[in-house]
């Protein structure tokens, strides 16, 4: 690193494109703070006191990233061996983001979400690697009594079962009111003021008889409104949504959808939104992640994704999606199942339900290959000119 | 029912129509405690049993008032009496009045049961909620302590414990404490191991809530359930193997009128003087019965999938 034109160019002009080696750059972090009242968050930097805010070519104003992933690996151990469940994955989430990951089950979605909130069941889980900031801090390396603060004020889940993610023992406000006195020094009449005010917020009618309810008595979509009440009674910067409609009918499902989208522009909380549902991300997120038995395939605006997919995994996925407009006998699947990740796989994972696989998919697994802004995918056609243009002219509809 | 009665209740129907379609009582919150108390109070055997216990409880407390002899008195020249007006269910060999140290004997009996399943759950349920909670080496530890205390026949332990401890009433109960501590200690286990991966158990997890916090706010009052079912089981039970140990001479000591005890020392007369047995017998049996139907009822009333 050197104190080169093109580098102050950058400081002026900043971008997240600045990769700098990490050593040097605290360094120089902490020099040009010092002089040029400079900071430095999340590899962007900033001038101190101002409001600049990165556009991107999505159209999402970023400030900064929120919650970053790097490199993420959490493996089990089980007895059949060791099972890397989430394989270097790096997923960014930027403030007011909603991104989804999507993929089949077993694919490491969850694994990965339980993993950033470190609530993998240890043993036989274990993070073996990788960075989870928050903010800059890394998670993977947090006490368990930072953890501690961290979840539910910071960084809050809602689950997939609303059955049974409610203690039946207690009712709705002795559970909210549970989890908001936890992290805030308020009493217990203020914290009832603010349970029936998040139950309001999250569209329960009675939100005053309801508080005094017990979980047998609400249907699935009040729970589930419950239960994001919960997640946003204390404001957490993150909002991470394992399947929160999967269990729910469509109606319902479309006005969880409907409250996650107006938290989300309300309160500007970035949603890291798993699905297996490419429906629910076309409705509600930024920016998809797939990933494809633990690790990411593809990454991309909802937009390139849905319209544009270069992954053959997601042209499968989508090509799986029934349409309206068209006749068809039979609705397309890709053939076989997810395999379950193992050291000792070499070749792209998805290679043997792959029609494009060719000999070199077998022998080495592809890198994520950048083809474009936070635009990227895991594929050995995009290496191969020849390959890339068959592949780019294969009737996807045949 | 008559067409009279008929005709009258649909008049008070008719003429408080908003009452009858909405209690206030019935939409109000049902917590699942009360609803348990309510199916209870439906099982006409658990009713019963309370009525039994309650019985012998009311026997015990008013003693010294409804009988005018001690319960170590003795009027030798009223030895082995039958049932008269003077001596209710007769006298003992050295002349007791045998009603009067069976009232007394409720007491004992009761107060061992009490104390010795409150003791062994409290333990029991400690030492279920660590190994159930935290697993790994700390649960093999505690597990393979329980399969020890089990592998003995509890009476056998028992008379090991008192023989350590040396022959008493309060060393008597402490031994029923302990063979009774690892049947709770598994039912605890078992219950949180299925408790902990619960969603909402991870709820709150998420939520970020301690672990302390998690299993006094949702593990424990979750397994209540079962506890307090084995709890008023094993009230029978441990007032069973009180009178055994009392039998056995390992218990109370004379002139405690404890009801096992009573039976060891008349054994002599059963043929002599029945009533001597017969009573205390009685009692041992409806106690325990009255225990076991409440249990029952109550494993009833506390399980969702009995519910009609």
């Amino acid at each position: 690193m050197r104190l080169t034109p093109t580098f102050f160019i950058q400081l002026f002009n900043p971008s997240p494109q600045i990769q700098v080696r990490k050593i040097s750059f605290v360094y120089f972090k902490n020099l040009l703070e010092y002089i040029h009242n400079f900071q430095y968050i999340n590899n962007h930097i900033v001038p101190k006191n101002s409001n600049i805010s990165l556009k991107k070519a999505g159209g999402v104003t970023l400030e900064d990233v929120v919650l970053e992933l790097n490199d993420l690996h959490t493996h089990f151990f089980t007895d059949s061996g060791e099972v890397p469940a989430v394989d270097g994955v790096s997923i960014k989430l930027h403030k007011g983001e909603v991104v989804g990951i999507v993929g089949e089950s077993g694919c490491g979605k969850s694994v990965t979400s339980l993993s950033v909130m470190q609530l993998i069941p240890k043993p036989p889980g274990k993070i073996v690697g990788g960075e989870i900031l928050y903010k800059g801090e890394n998670l993977a390396e947090a006490s368990e009594k930072r953890m501690r603060k961290i979840r539910g004020n910071s960084i809050a889940m809602i689950f997939q079962e609303p059955m049974t993610s409610l203690d039946p023992l207690f009712t709705i406000g002795n559970q909210l009111i549970e989890g908001i006195r936890l992290h805030e020094k308020i009493n217990k009449k203020e914290a009832n003021e603010r349970a029936i005010q998040m139950l309001h917020q999250v569209g329960i009618p009675r939100a005053k008889e309801v508080i005094d309810e017990y979980p047998h008595q609400l249907s699935g979509g009040m729970r589930q409104r419950v239960m994001i009440a919960m997640a946003m009674a204390l404001n957490p910067e993150v909002l991470i949504a394992d399947e929160p409609t999967t269990a729910l009918d469509v109606t319902i499902q479309a006005q969880i959808l409907d409250l996650m989208k107006n938290l989300n522009k309300e309160n500007d909380t970035s949603i890291m939104l798993i699905t297996h549902d490419l429906g629910v991300v076309s409705e509600i997120c930024d920016r998809v992640v797939v990933m494809y038995s633990g690790q990411v395939v593809e990454e991309g605006t909802v937009r390139e994704i849905i319209k544009d997919p270069q992954h053959p995994y997601t042209k499968g996925l989508i090509r799986s999606l029934p349409k309206l407009n068209e006749r068809e006998q039979k609705l397309y699947s890709i053939p076989g199942t997810v395999m379950k990740p193992s050291m000792e796989q070499v070749g792209c994972r998805f290679a043997s339900r792959c029609e494009f696989a060719f000999d070199r998919c077998f022998k080495a697994n592809p890198e994520l290959y950048s083809l474009g802004e936070d635009r990227k995918s895991r594929c050995f056609l995009h290496d191969e000119e020849k390959g890339v243009e068959e592949f780019a002219n294969a009737d996807l509809r045949s | 029912m008559s067409t009279e009665e008929k005709k009258q209740q649909s008049e008070e129907i008719d003429s408080n129509p908003v009452q009858f379609h909405e209690d206030p009582e019935e939409i109000q919150a049902i917590s699942p405690w009360r609803d348990a108390f309510r199916q209870l109070r439906k099982s006409p055997l658990a009713i019963t049993g309370t009525v039994i216990i309650l019985f012998f409880l009311i026997l015990g407390i008013i003693a010294p008032f409804i009988t005018g002899y001690g319960y170590d008195e003795q009027f030798l020249k009223d030895r082995l009496t039958p049932p008269n007006s003077d001596y209710w269910l007769g006298t003992d060999d050295v002349g007791r009045d045998i009603f009067t140290r069976i009232a007394y004997g409720a007491r004992i009996s009761l107060a061992v049961g009490f104390f010795a399943i409150v003791g062994a759950l409290i333990f029991g349920t400690f030492l279920g909620i660590v190994s159930g909670y935290f697993g790994k080496w700390i649960d093999m530890l505690i597990s393979r302590i329980f399969d020890i205390l089990l592998a003995f026949p509890s009476i056998l332990l028992a008379i090991a414990v008192v023989a350590i401890l040396g022959p008493s009433l309060q060393n008597a109960l402490i031994a029923i404490a302990i063979i009774n501590i690892p049947i709770f200690g598994r039912l605890v286990r078992s219950k949180v191991i299925s408790l902990r991966e619960e969603e909402y158990i991870l709820a709150a997890k998420a939520q970020g809530l301690k672990n302390g916090r998690i299993i006094f706010n949702h593990i424990l009052p979750n397994s209540l359930a079962p506890i307090i079912v084995q709890a008023t089981l094993g009230f029978g039970t441990a007032i069973l193997e009180a009178a055994a140990l009392g039998f056995l001479g390992l218990g109370a000591q004379p002139p405690n009128p404890e009801w096992g005890k009573m039976l060891a020392d008349s054994r002599d007369f059963i043929q002599l003087a029945p009533w001597t047995l017969i009573f205390p017998g009685i009692s041992i049996m409806l106690v325990v019965l009255g225990f076991n139907l409440i249990g029952d009822g109550l494993r009833d009333a506390l399980d969702p999938k009995m519910k009609n």
